[in-house]
């Protein structure tokens, strides 16, 4: 057993990162992704076993690692909803969530929905193709939702002759668009996701590059700094107050940290009510926290009895968000019913519940220029632009730049209640 | 500089505590399924962590095919007393009485489709708006698309096609009358973190999940217990061996798994090592594309 905890110590003390692909089928997106699932052990006996017989039936040379997230093509075939479709693996070292979107232009939304909650974002541009307007898309979306680590697979290195040129070419293209986005942290990596160079082993046919396999970098990407731990936010989810004559005194507010660093005896304001108190607990069943952070679920008792409800927030005195009823953000437009300026709209913010109209849309993006566009007033599915809203309350937000936890809102039609807009806020 | 990071269980621990408050405060007459599982399991405990401590703020709700391991019933009766909960239960037999639905013949019967029919009863007896699930987005390639919050129309059917975009954190529960929303909060669970997790924590399972010994019969290459209500085909022989539950469901289609695994420990590393699917290994699957169909029309997801 001396060798079970050694081993399963490391198992349990492991990171998870969650990360988005965007590609088309013709990119290889596919074959990556079930060379990752493969070369990582995550594909079982069965599900190999049911992809081999199909690549027999079909007459396939080699065995179709595409098959494996074959779900999205069947879906295209069969005409219903193209979707985001979420996949699991680990290594001894990390956890991953592969939230697997088509790229393209026609599926923004389901783009925008899967960058939403990544740490990291894979681009895949095809080396005989170079950059194209759907590698623009991607790296504006990944910008655009705030993607702190960008990996760039140029893949199919070995249609190329593992050429340097090639890759070189590629990077310094992307870069000269990357340059005008804010990305943080982009790198790149020849890859061949058929032949399997750089993805989990390194590649014997590209000795002139010097990082590491996709996997690797997967592995080690530095992310405990990712997370807004400066401003402290704590959204209040649920009044805790316990039934029973133990704790009949309790009172506490369940949440999930948003940001900062929560610490018992820290001087915080509840808003809207501008009132002060200390923080006197952070609490879980049974043990108490010395400290809390994003993205934690905690309850927390004040030394003060303050009237709190859900959708206030707890923020630290001399640190608080903006609060205004007049916000503008980046909307990306999720619906097929298109926008109405000068409509109503349900408008969720952390937790708190709204209503809003749409005073302006002020521009749009071509997403695949980059360019402006002022001459057209009509916003539709998929597209991105800037808006302009009122809410009947205040909110209180930051940039989402700055957290994107109490940076970004959904919209909601009121009539079907479909989530028709995400924003982000400027 | 401080490191300000958790690991990957706490993470998920973290996500489905806000997933499951969110219910608790969006919803007005919210239940957790529970089948006596370890999903399900986790999944109370992660309640009973969200509101500590203040007790679970909503009722369990169990459909009971009447073809449970007793163990199971037990282990839940015995948790409900331990932990203050409460837990309404709807019998698959019921609905078979009162003629809504037919009991399947044959070898293979099983009583797994009968019981959305309860499902959807109890949910309607009740005016339950919201129904948190167990479900993981790992078990199948259908289930990897699945949102955390899934709308249900009126007659508590799934709309691919209206299926609400799910951004960040922010979760859209709004819905007309009579419509209602399953919800599942270990979406982003794998079986690895779920064992994992509950050795973290210590929580407490049936000791079915332990190697004991049993009366079982090979069915397609699949182990299953005997029980007075399964008929044995000529070549279907009982015999007694070593094994171990890795799901609990329906003693017709439970499969077992021949393990001598008694610890923690070892089950995860038997997990680790295994390789196949938890609801793989069925030789029948294995023959035609076809196989794999019926396996979904028995009502696996």
């Amino acid at each position: 057993m001396s060798d079970f905890k050694d081993k399963q110590s490391g198992y349990l003390d492991m990171q998870l990162l969650r990360f988005t692909t965007a590609g088309s089928v013709d990119d290889g997106k596919s074959t990556l992704i079930g060379r990752l699932l493969y070369d990582s052990k995550a594909i079982f006996e069965d599900q190999m076993e049911a992809i081999e017989r199909a690549s027999i039936n079909k007459g396939d040379e080699y065995v179709n690692l595409a098959l494996l997230t074959d779900g999205l093509r069947a879906e295209r075939e069969q005409g219903i909803t193209i979707d985001v479709a979420y996949r699991y693996f680990a290594t001894p070292k990390r956890k991953f969530i592969i939230a697997d979107t088509p790229g393209h232009i026609q599926y923004t939304r389901n783009m925008v929905t899967g960058a939403s909650t990544a740490n990291a974002a894979i681009i895949l541009i095809d080396a005989r193709n170079g950059v194209l307007e759907q590698t623009i898309r991607h790296a504006f979306i990944a910008h655009l939702l705030q993607i702190p680590h960008i990996l760039v697979c140029v893949n199919k290195m070995d249609l190329v002759d593992f050429k340097q040129e090639v890759f070189d070419k590629i990077k310094s293209d992307f870069l000269k668009i990357s340059n005008k986005l804010t990305i943080k942290d982009v790198r790149f990596i020849p890859i061949s996701a058929l032949k399997g160079d750089n993805v989990v082993d390194e590649s014997k046919n590209m000795n002139w590059y010097q990082g590491k396999p996709l996997l690797n970098v997967l592995e080690t990407i530095e992310i405990t700094n990712d997370r807004n731990t400066t401003d402290l936010r704590f959204p209040v989810q649920y009044v805790i107050r316990p039934q029973s004559d133990e704790y009949h005194d309790f009172r506490g507010y369940a949440g999930r940290v948003a940001g900062g660093v929560i610490k018992p005896g820290n001087a915080i304001k509840i808003l809207p009510s501008g009132l002060q108190s200390r923080i006197k607990s952070i609490e879980s069943m049974k043990k108490q926290f010395d400290r809390a952070f994003a993205p934690q679920s905690v309850t927390i008792t004040l030394e003060d009895d303050i009237d709190i409800s859900r959708g206030d927030m707890i923020v630290a005195v001399d640190n608080e968000p903006t609060i205004s009823q007049d916000i503008r953000i980046m909307a990306c437009w999720l619906n097929e019913k298109p926008m109405i300026v000068g409509g109503k709209y349900g408008i969720k913010h952390t937790t708190k519940d709204l209503r809003c109209i749409i005073k302006s849309l002020d521009y749009k993006v071509n997403i695949n220029t980059l360019d402006k566009i002022t001459d057209d007033k009509n916003m539709g599915l998929n597209e991105i632009g800037q808006v302009s809203l009122k809410t009947t309350q205040p909110l209180f937000f930051d940039s989402y730049q700055r957290n994107r936890i109490t940076g970004s809102v959904i919209l909601i039609d009121e009539a079907t209640n479909e989530t028709v807009c995400a924003g982000m806020i400027l | 500089m401080d490191k300000y990071y958790i690991n990957h269980l706490r993470e998920l621990e973290a996500e489905s505590i806000y997933v499951i408050r969110e219910v608790a405060a969006q919803f007005e007459r919210p239940t957790m399924l529970f089948s006596g599982g370890k999903d399900s399991i986790i999944m109370y405990y992660l309640a009973r962590k969200a509101f500590w401590p203040a007790k679970v703020p909503f009722p369990l709700l169990h459909i009971d095919t009447g073809h449970n391991f007793q163990e199971t019933l037990d282990f839940r009766d015995n948790l409900m007393e331990k932990t203050g909960g409460r837990c309404i239960v709807r019998f698959v037999q019921d609905s078979i009485d009162q003629g809504k639905s037919a009991e399947e013949t044959g070898y293979d019967a099983s009583r797994n489709l009968l019981q959305t029919v309860t499902l959807l009863d109890a949910i309607e007896e009740f005016k339950f708006d919201a129904a948190m699930g167990g479900g993981r987005r790992d078990e199948e390639k259908a289930r990897a698309k699945e949102r955390f919050f899934s709308h249900r129309d009126e007659f508590g059917q799934w709309d691919p096609k209206n299926q609400r975009p799910e951004l960040w954190n922010i979760f859209n529960g709004k819905k007309r009358m009579g419509e209602h929303f399953r919800v599942f909060p270990i979406s982003n669970w794998t079986e690895m973190d779920v064992w994992q997790y509950i050795y973290m924590e210590d929580v407490e399972i049936p000791d079915l999940y332990f190697t004991h010994k049993r009366e079982v019969f090979n069915r397609n290459g699949v182990w299953l217990a005997t029980a007075p209500f399964m008929s044995l085909r000529d070549s279907e022989k009982p015999e007694i061996k070593d094994v171990r539950c890795r799901t609990i469901g329906d003693i017709t289609c439970t499969g077992l798994t021949l393990s001598t695994a008694n610890s923690l420990e070892d089950i995860i590393l038997e997990v680790a090592a295994t390789r196949t699917t938890e609801r793989g290994g069925r030789a029948d699957d294995k023959r035609s594309e076809a196989a794999m169909e019926d396996r979904k029309k028995e009502g696996y997801f």
